[in-house]
């Protein structure tokens, strides 16, 4: 029998990965290589997160590959000291899921754009979450093309003015996390380059679950797309506008007079209040275990219209199956069935007859 | 009634039917049958890319011929000597390839006036002596097999359906086809449902007997063993070895195989047939495209695998950015093409050789890739092996050509003992190569082969990245000197101009030959046999065949410039002629035809002897 579960795996994405024997420091996890973004380009945060992140894990360096796609984002594996492979636009997850099922002794990253994941790689993104590798994807989404200078992207607010749409963009654009929901990703979560604890808090986690974890960063393209995530960082309105959600805890966000709370909607969905007009027993307490998406999903849509509310945090982590796990299982299990395969028997299987 | 035995050297049959009319397995079981008897035998399937187009139709004839001797043969023949046309549309799909005086078997409960009119005919050529030139047998196959059944609990429409089993017995009777086999495999096949196995093997004996009592049919025929090379035999098609050619590599370079694949005729069997053997640590995965396919396989190369993607042209034309992903990162790849009539979607379930452009120059860049072809179904299993051990041992990826008729064509093959494969094992790096005796150089050749190292995931010490972008000789960091480029692609093309591949072997008898007829791929049986009618009719040629079609091998340019005129048919308008003209300024003389089928011996035969006699 196939044995059809993760089994213990469950909460474990690293469990078969060797451990390192020392302590490990950021700087194993630094390449020998120049750092080529633009000064101030958010890639940068978001390199030093998770370079000072990585020793956390304790895996053994050459058991972490970073694969990446094309973008500014995508030159990030060159600059850690791990395995990595820089291949093409989009194409990232299908190359990691070939790794990532046929070693599962790896701990598989990749690292993408808002077009290379949404626009070229759109296919590929969804059928990874779907089939629920266990890859870790983090998509750098900083809502422009930032490689080629500056087009407006599937993550670009409807009306962009940009070289390639001098009157306005006209199409509605992708939300990362509402896309990944309905592709039926097990584990969601959206963080941003500048908070770097929070970054941090949402690798350790995709990094613990087994199966494809999506994380969306908000990066900043200073050069492109400045300052598109400044409502969220801005002392001045990032507390009423960002909904951290941690499971477990009733959503509520703001403080002082401006205290706000997230309760299910009465015309379906969730809907933001005044923490003063909603009772306790209303707030929606945060259920990322849930194995109906539709809460997780409802969340999704806070930011609409116009990044008022923006959920960051770990929108859905649930135990499945991961594909690589079920794929060598199936190996396994076909091995202790028919034996190891032996090739004069295949050769000589079927219908054969003797001339001498 | 005695009747007569009369011995033949060989014959053609093709079966025609509806697609639902079993025809494929009809000609597998009577191909079963001919191969444990021993004859030579070469097969060609011919079906409609629809599922099920409606019954009755042109568009709807499914077929398949069987060619079998008693001496060695190269193809599945011309023209059949025998039609088994189970409808009208059968017969009217077939008719014009029939040469007079060719037999049909025609199952005349099918030629009803709503049958006839459906495809066009205005009265019924069983019954008019519109089959005059024909030796026409006209057989109620459906009402002798509803009759043969009449005991058993089974519908109607199940004992209809058994008429391909009569069928399939009659024609046994009348080439003295051992039974057996046929009687194992229909107890096998309907294991779960006894009493359609009996009732199959019923209408399977009822069709012999009907064959030895009817005074339709006054002679039967023998056709004795060939004498072919002492060995153990099976019949097999060009899928079915080449994916077993795969997983012979995979067992030969002690590394996993990984396929990514997406469907599409003529090459999912050999998806569905790796997906059957995970016991050898085989990972198959179909991916959502063709290009994930191919990325998935590059991936787990780069993580020690045996990389492999199938596909067809339109699956090639979505894998060459990857492909040329896999030529820069200098990783084991291995892509097979079953060519199909194109361009676009074309014509799915037939044949043609018109990839080869695509499969050498199909990518940005300068990009080159080693492109071999197998010359015959079983030479899929060679080339595959052939494909896998240049793959992994100058690090590239490699193009295999077969095409839609090696793929689904068949014909006997003598299993290689394991110890006569090669042994193509690689070794990964696992320790620095650096002068200082720390660093990792991912670009330091080996400077016999010009292959990079191959230093897989996992192995301390040796982290590295490449990609896409171009890399600094030896280091592999980003480089865009351009010293450095030019030196690179110069590199990257003189690893491939440098792969060892076997001289081209020339097969002139007499030594005195002026003409050469040249092929490369599928070419090869039509070209043998047509060479083989030349030569018996006293013609002086000598032939050669290209499975190694990039690099060519060393002897080309000379192998052709020693002979007056080169012969070079092609299933395209001229691929491999404008590859030839460009190397070599050798002004080959081309034959061309792309009508979806395999060239026919006669044809070419006549051609050849054009070429000999003009001057
Ligand atoms: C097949 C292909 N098409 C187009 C390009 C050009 N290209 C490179 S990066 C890019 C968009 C990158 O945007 P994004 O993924 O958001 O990455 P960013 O640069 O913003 O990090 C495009 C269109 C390419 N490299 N390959
Ligand atoms: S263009 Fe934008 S995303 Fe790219 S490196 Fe510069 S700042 Fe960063
Ligand atoms: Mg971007």
């Amino acid at each position: 029998m196939t044995d059809t579960t993760n089994g213990s795996l469950n909460g474990k994405g690293l469990a078969l990965i060797p451990r390192a024997e020392g302590k490990q420091t950021l700087k194993d996890f630094k390449s020998d290589q120049e750092v080529r973004w633009c000064p101030g380009c958010g890639d940068y945060a978001i390199l030093a997160a998770v370079q000072s992140f990585l020793p956390e894990l304790g895996l053994k360096r050459e058991n972490i590959v970073f694969v990446s796609g094309i973008g500014c984002s995508s030159r990030f594996p060159y600059y850690l000291n791990t395995y990595g492979f820089h291949s093409i636009h989009g194409r990232a997850p299908a190359i990691a899921t070939g790794l990532a099922a046929s070693r599962p002794d790896l701990s598989v990253w990749v690292i993408t754009g808002d077009g290379d994941a949404l626009s070229i790689g759109g296919n590929h993104l969804i059928h990874a979450l779907r089939r629920n590798v266990n890859l870790n994807i983090l998509l750098f989404n900083n809502r422009i093309y930032g490689l080629t200078k500056g087009q407006y992207s599937p993550t670009s607010e409807v009306g962009k003015i940009t070289k390639s749409t001098p009157m306005g963009s006209l199409d509605k654009p992708f939300n990362p996390i509402s896309l990944a929901l309905g592709a039926e990703a097990g584990f969601v979560a959206r963080t941003i380059d500048s908070d770097r604890k929070h970054l941090q808090s949402v690798l350790r986690q995709a990094a613990a679950h087994r199966g494809t974890s999506l994380v969306e960063i908000y990066q900043n393209c200073n050069i492109f797309n400045d300052g598109a995530f400044d409502t969220l960082k801005d002392p001045a309105t990032r507390d009423e506008i960002t909904i951290r959600l941690e499971h477990g805890q009733p959503i509520v966000f703001g403080t002082g007079d401006n205290e706000q709370a997230v309760r299910l909607s009465p015309y379906g969905g969730v809907e933001v209040v005044r923490r003063s007009e909603a009772s306790d027993d209303q707030i929606l307490v945060h259920d990322a275990h849930n194995p109906d998406p539709s809460p997780a999903f409802a969340l999704s849509r806070l930011d609409e219209p116009a990044f008022q509310h923006v959920p960051i945090g770990v929108f859905r982590s649930i135990d499945r199956p991961s594909y690589d796990h079920l794929l060598n299982e199936q190996v396994r299990a076909a091995t202790a069935d028919k034996g190891a395969g032996s090739l004069a028997d295949l050769l000589h299987g079927g219908d054969t007859w003797q001339i001498n | 009634m005695t009747k007569q035995v009369q011995q033949l050297d060989r014959v053609i049959i093709r079966f025609a039917g509806d697609s639902g009319d079993g025809m494929q397995l009809t000609g597998d079981r009577f191909t079963a049958e001919t191969a444990q008897f021993g004859n030579d035998l070469s097969t060609l399937p011919n079906f409609p890319a629809e599922i099920r187009a409606p019954a009755g139709t042109l568009p709807g004839v499914s077929s398949f011929q069987l060619h079998f001797a008693d001496h060695d043969i190269l193809t599945p023949g011309d023209a059949p000597n025998v039609l088994v046309a189970m409808n009208p549309a059968a017969l009217k799909a077939n008719l014009a390839d029939l040469p007079r005086r060719a037999d049909i078997i025609a199952n005349i409960d099918e030629f009803t006036k709503r049958n006839l009119v459906k495809v066009g005919y205005a009265g019924n050529p069983i019954e008019d002596d519109s089959l005059a030139e024909w030796r026409l047998h006209a057989v109620p196959l459906t009402s002798l097999t509803v009759r043969a059944l009449e005991g058993f609990d089974i519908s109607k429409k199940d004992a209809e359906r058994a008429k391909n089993m009569f069928a399939l017995g009659l024609l046994s009777w009348l080439y003295s086809r051992p039974t057996e086999g046929t009687i194992a495999f229909l107890e096998a096949k309907f294991a779960r449902k006894p009493e359609i196995a009996k009732a199959n093997i019923a209408a399977f004996q009822a069709g012999w007997n009907y064959g030895e009592t009817t005074e339709s049919f006054s002679t039967s025929y023998e056709i004795k063993p060939a004498t072919l090379r002492p060995g153990t035999y099976r019949n097999i098609s060009g899928n079915q070895a080449l994916a077993y050619g795969l997983i012979a590599a995979s067992v030969q370079a002690r590394l996993p195989l990984f396929l990514g694949s997406y469907p599409i005729t003529p090459a999912s069997d050999i998806l569905h047939e790796l997906s059957r053997h995970k016991h050898f640590g085989i990972r198959t995965f179909q991916a959502e495209d063709e290009i994930a396919g191919v990325a998935a396989a590059l991936g787990a190369a780069f993580g020690g695998s045996l990389g492999v993607t199938t596909t067809s042209g339109p699956g090639v034309a979505l894998k060459a950015e990857t492909v040329g992903l896999a030529v820069t990162t200098e990783l084991p790849l291995i892509v097979v093409d079953v060519q199909r009539a194109g361009p676009s979607t074309g014509m799915p379930t037939k044949t043609e050789q018109t990839d080869l452009l695509m499969a050498m120059f199909g990518r940005n860049g300068e990009s080159p890739v080693p492109v071999f072809a197998p010359a015959t179904p079983s030479d899929c299993f060679t080339m595959a092996v052939e494909a896998a051990r240049i793959a992994v041992k100058y690090r590239t990826p490699v193009m295999l050509l077969s095409d839609g008729y090696l793929a689904n064509g068949s014909e006997p093959w003598r299993i290689p003992e394991i110890d006569e494969l090669p042994d193509i094992s690689v070794r990964f790096t696992t320790a620095p190569n650096g002068d200082d005796g720390t660093m990792y150089l991912p670009y330091l050749r080996d400077p016999a082969t010009l292959a990079r190292p191959w230093a897989v995931p996992g192995t301390p010490g040796l982290e590295h990245r490449i990609g896409g972008i171009e890399k600094a000789d030896g280091s592999g960091n980003i480089s865009y000197d351009p010293n450095n480029h030019d030196r690179m692609v110069r590199l990257r093309q003189a690893k491939i101009d440098g792969i060892d591949v076997p001289p081209l072997e020339v097969d002139d008898p007499d030594g005195d030959a002026r003409v050469l007829v040249l092929g490369w791929g599928s070419t090869y049986g039509p070209i043998a046999a047509a060479v083989r009618r030349v030569r018996k009719d006293g013609g002086k040629v000598a032939q050669a065949h290209l499975r190694h079609l990039n690099p060519l091998p060393a002897n080309t340019c000379e192998v052709l410039r020693s002979y007056d005129k080169v012969l070079l048919p092609e299933i395209n308008l001229g691929q491999l002629a404008m590859l030839l003209r460009a190397r070599f300024l050798v002004d080959v003389i081309t034959y061309n035809q792309v009508r979806g089928l395999p060239f026919k011996a006669a044809e070419l035969a006549a051609v050849i002897q054009d070429v000999i006699d003009s001057d």
